[in-house]
């Protein structure tokens, strides 16, 4: 830490007086005390107790674990983008603006939108972001009062509900039918005059293109509602088809999905937001504005609804999807919807032929980046569910695939291998599934207990969320060891 | 080593056209548009889009890449005194190669704690770390930032309270305020401003009694405060709060709590802020990390936003362990009655944060702060003796960040900042606009980074700046 130099010193004189006196810290904060050599190998240790992309198959279903391309990280890191301050005059930033006016107008082309706004940070505040529009548009036309509601499908990602429900709307669920797709008739009887919009994930969460989205799309406008697309899926679609033209009014993009950039272990993301043209003029501020020779940061918009973070954006996010996109081409984007696709049908076909495993929803019908498995008739001869499935396949150093989810699946494995992972590899799963699923029926315990070879073994989950053991601090959990009444024991039971 | 017949694109082994081949064989179809047949003719896209058709190499972008971004000036080209709300300080290199680390840096959420141990570890050490550092005891792992935080804490109050009003000081950051504003709105709770006193900028205490009522849910102050005072009478503010059942939300500057007394010793009940200045870098304004930290009280617990990780053991007790937990507070559990509909946060930032908090440890923290407001106070000092200059406008103590005040110099903080700028000096930020009432006013910034030559060279060069005709 660079020190004051001595005449700094001897100008500003005594500390003391610099603070007044009921300001001090007196109780010094009981942070580590260690060399450099101690915490850099403390955390390189921890790192090799953790599973990244590179390690293997990440398969989570609508996270779209994709390698995260090596360039990337090394343009993100150049100081000319770390130490580039956002308040900076204009002058001294025009690459910097440059690179988010051009990917502005890219992933406006890829989504079929009219203007993209890059400040939300992640998708669920790219969500919450779309359902401000969607109150801001009622405002103006003055029916806030009257439309308070916004349906989602029952497939839908949490954050949809939890994102409208933030922006003030009511949630109204609409269930799918027996294909997997909303039920048309469904909708139809839950659209009515006090409908915002719907927010619809596509192709959804069973991996399943929403064939009806035309009539979808006529059904929410006719209503005087807004069509939400949440982009979470849409890898598949890259080059292939673009929510705008399918009537979408609203897109968020997972940058951290679609365009590659890491997922550092739960962020940062990005999570732009494109719009079509009745709906630009409410986007946050400033917007990025040129005008033939020079970019600058306009904030001049008197319909926006104003901020929903500080400065414009996770830049250093945006940046890594800018150079993303350039060692793609058009070409390559396409080619990586497809083979995303391809993978996840390889998958799909491979695991439908296990014992104990079906694939709920028409299963003939192809899948797009991802499909969903269920565990349910291992689960009722075996006794062993999806969670212990999951849990079992980390034995074999893979990822699990999410479980649970969708919720109108029993017993669901929802797996989304993404076009970066290799035949050997997805061989490898299906193997390691198929394998477990044997196990289940020959012995069961083994997958009960699992997992066996992991940095520890299946944690105790009731014990970290109960009151009287919570710790979710080092200061809280030596309060509470305080508190135990059995001294001699460690752990609280 | 296999031969491959047609190599695909390095990022997606299997556009090998033997690969290709060999998995469409094994679904039975002999095109790819087969598998996207379910979609209808009208929404397949039959034109190319306007993006760069070919795919570039790795060289070629990089090469690109870098000439842009070399377009931009960096605090390496000339020195920049902006803060307000994202500040340069120096990254350590441990720092840097930690957070590079493939394992942290690529994995997702972790759902899976047995593989994820060293990720929940981490943001577990983050989490008791900010804890001692704001004297707190519940930290979550990351918000997006100091404003969205804010706005978080906001609807966290009026929920715990089931009150619907929030009280805060007129001088805030403007952003911070318009995104509280945007997150309170639709939960039906209304800001208001508290006034200061001209003098000092201290909150008015008379005017903050005046406006408590039945309906505030929480009273909020900065410490140090957007124009970088010391709010001194934190005490007195949080007693009001709390004389009326409201809460007592306080907003910090991590870097200014080696020195500054900790928000959790002056009753505060919910900890916002911003921890980009722990290792992050400013990357123009995002990432950054949000800071949201609260006292141990179920109340408070059950209704805070965001992830949070918890100490457990193994199901047989054999040893420690981590796990995401209180999830059912979350969206992906509780969906439309979640606390939030925050998912993905700034973990990786909050590592970074992790690591340059055990490096520094509690003297580091010390060192920091006496440094920067050492550097602080010399620039004040040395700017306040320019004819024409006041600096800082409030009398009060200031930590890292100051008012400069051009008004009888008679030139426009604009006009003094273009010209700075034509002698690579990058003055502070301008709030003639947003504060009109503090006249031709600037807020400039000192951090450990700005050197005793750099401080001395924005006096010697606004001396000439103000002295040019």
């Amino acid at each position: 830490m660079p020190e004051p130099e001595d005449e700094i010193r001897r100008a500003v004189g005594n500390m003391d007086q610099l603070l007044p006196k009921n300001m001090w810290r007196t109780r010094k904060p009981s942070l580590p005390e260690l060399s450099e050599v101690e915490v850099a190998r403390h955390f390189i240790r921890l790192s090799q107790m953790n599973y990244g992309i590179d390690s293997g198959l990440y398969p989570l279903g609508s996270c779209t674990m994709k390698y995260n391309p090596k360039i990337n990280e090394a343009l993100a890191s150049l100081p000319t983008l770390s130490m580039v301050h956002p308040y900076q005059d204009e002058s001294t930033v025009q690459g910097m603006l440059e690179i988010l006016y051009t990917l502005e107008r890219w992933l406006s082309e890829i989504t079929g939108t009219f203007e993209v706004c890059l400040h939300p940070a992640a998708g669920a505040h790219g969500e919450f972001l779309g359902t401000l529009l969607m109150h801001a548009c009622l405002k103006l036309s003055g029916e806030c009062e009257k439309r308070t509601e916004v349906i989602v499908p029952d497939s839908a990602h949490g954050t949809n509900p939890a994102s409208a429900a933030m922006a003030g709307f009511n949630v109204v669920v609409v269930p799918s039918g027996a294909d997997g797709c909303i039920d048309i008739e469904a909708l139809k009887t839950v659209t009515c005059e006090k409908t915002a919009g719907l927010m619809l994930t596509n192709p959804n969460t069973l991996g399943i293109f929403e064939k009806d989205i035309g009539e979808i799309a006529k059904i929410i406008h006719e209503a005087g509602g807004l069509l939400y697309y949440d982009g979470a899926n849409l890898n598949p679609l890259l080059g292939r088809a673009r929510p705008g033209d399918m009537g979408f009014d609203i897109v968020h993009i997972n940058i951290h999905k679609t365009f590659s950039t890491p997922h550092g272990g739960g962020g940062p993301g990005a999570g732009p937001v494109g719009v079509s043209k009745d709906l630009a003029q409410f986007l946050p501020v400033p917007r990025v504005a040129f005008d033939g020779k020079l970019y600058r940061l306009d904030y001049d918009k008197p319909q926006s609804i104003g901020k929903m973070r500080g400065f414009q954006g996770n830049v250093a996010v945006l940046l890594r999807a800018y150079a993303y996109i350039q060692t793609m081409g058009f070409e390559g984007l396409k080619e990586a919807a497809e083979i995303s696709v391809l993978n996840a049908n390889y998958v799909m076909k491979k695991l439908g032929s296990v014992k104990g495993l079906t694939v709920p929803y028409d299963n003939k019908k192809p899948r797009k980046h991802e499909c969903v498995i269920s565990a349910k008739p291992l689960k009722s001869e075996t006794g062993v569910s999806a969670l212990h499935v999951a849990k079992r396949l980390l034995d074999f150093g893979l990822h699990a695939p999410t479980v649970y989810f969708p919720l109108i699946v029993d017993e669901a494995l929802m797996i989304e291998p993404t076009e970066t992972f290799e035949k050997e590899e997805l061989d490898r799963f299906v193997e390691a599934i198929k394998r477990i699923c044997e196990e289940a029926y020959t012995n069961p315990q083994n997958v009960l207990t699992a997992p066996h070879s992991t940095a520890v073994s299946r944690l105790d989950e009731v014990k970290a969320s109960h009151p009287r053991t919570m710790s979710l601090s080092w200061r809280m959990h030596i309060k509470k060891e305080e508190m135990s009444e059995n001294p001699h024991n460690k752990y609280i039971q | 080593m296999k031969l491959l017949s047609k190599p695909g694109h390095p990022y997606i082994p299997n556009s090998a056209a033997d690969t290709k081949q060999k998995m469409m064989r094994e679904l039975g179809i002999s095109s790819i548009d087969e598998l996207y047949a379910d979609l209808p003719e009208k929404y397949r896209l039959k034109k190319k889009l306007n993006l760069p058709e070919k795919a570039l190499s790795e060289f070629e972008v990089r090469r690109r890449v870098e000439a842009l971004l070399s377009k931009n000036k960096s605090c390496k080209d000339m020195p920049i005194f902006l803060g307000a709300g994202c500040w340069p300080h120096y990254v350590p290199a441990v720092v840097q190669e930690i957070v590079s680390r493939s394992e942290f840096l690529t994995s997702y959420t972790p759902y899976q704690p047995e593989v994820s141990q060293g990720m929940l570890q981490a943001l577990f050490e983050y989490q008791s770390m900010m804890c001692e550092l704001t004297s707190m005891e519940v930290s979550n792992c990351s918000m997006y930032d100091w404003a969205s935080a804010l706005g978080e804490a906001a609807r966290m109050a009026a929920r715990v309270k089931g009150r619907n009003e929030i009280l805060v000081p007129r001088i805030i950051h403007p952003e911070r305020a318009a995104t509280l504003q945007v997150y309170a709105e639709p939960a039906g709770i209304s800001v208001r401003r508290v006034e200061y006193n001209a003098e000092n900028g201290q909150v008015n205490l008379e005017d903050l009694k005046n406006k408590m009522s039945e309906r505030t849910a929480a009273v909020y102050v900065e410490n140090p405060s957007y124009l970088g005072f010391i709010e001194s009478q934190v005490d007195e503010i949080g007693r009001e709060a709390h004389s009326h059942d409201s809460l007592f939300i306080v907003g910090i500057d991590p870097t200014s709590l080696g020195i500054l007394k900790p928000p959790g010793e002056y009753g505060a009940d919910i900890v916002v802020g911003e921890a980009q200045p722990l290792g992050n870098g400013m990357n123009f304004g995002g990432p950054l990390l949000g800071i949201m930290a609260c006292r141990d009280d179920m109340s408070l617990i059950r209704q805070m936003p965001g992830r949070i990780i918890g100490l457990t053991t193994t199901q047989d007790n054999s040893r420690q362990g981590f796990c995401m937990t209180l999830q059912t507070r979350e969206q992906h559990i509780r969906r439309e009655k979640a606390t939030s509909n925050i998912c993905t946060n700034e973990a990786l930032c909050a590592v970074a944060s992790t690591v340059y908090m055990a490096l520094l440890g509690p003297q580091g923290f010390r060192q920091l702060g006496e440094t920067i407001m050492y550097k602080a106070n010399y620039a004040m000092q040395l700017l306040s003796k320019i004819q024409g200059i006041r600096s800082p406008v409030f009398k009060s103590a200031h930590f890292k960040e100051f008012t400069v005040n051009f008004d009888k110099t008679g030139r426009t903080v604009e006009e003094v900042h273009k010209k700075l700028l034509r002698h690579q000096v990058h003055g502070g930020k301008d709030i003639s606009k947003e504060l009109p009432e503090l006249g031709q006013t600037a807020l400039y910034c000192i951090t450990e980074t700005h050197s005793k030559q750099e401080i001395e060279k924005l006096r010697d060069t606004l001396e000439e700046v103000l002295g040019e005709r």
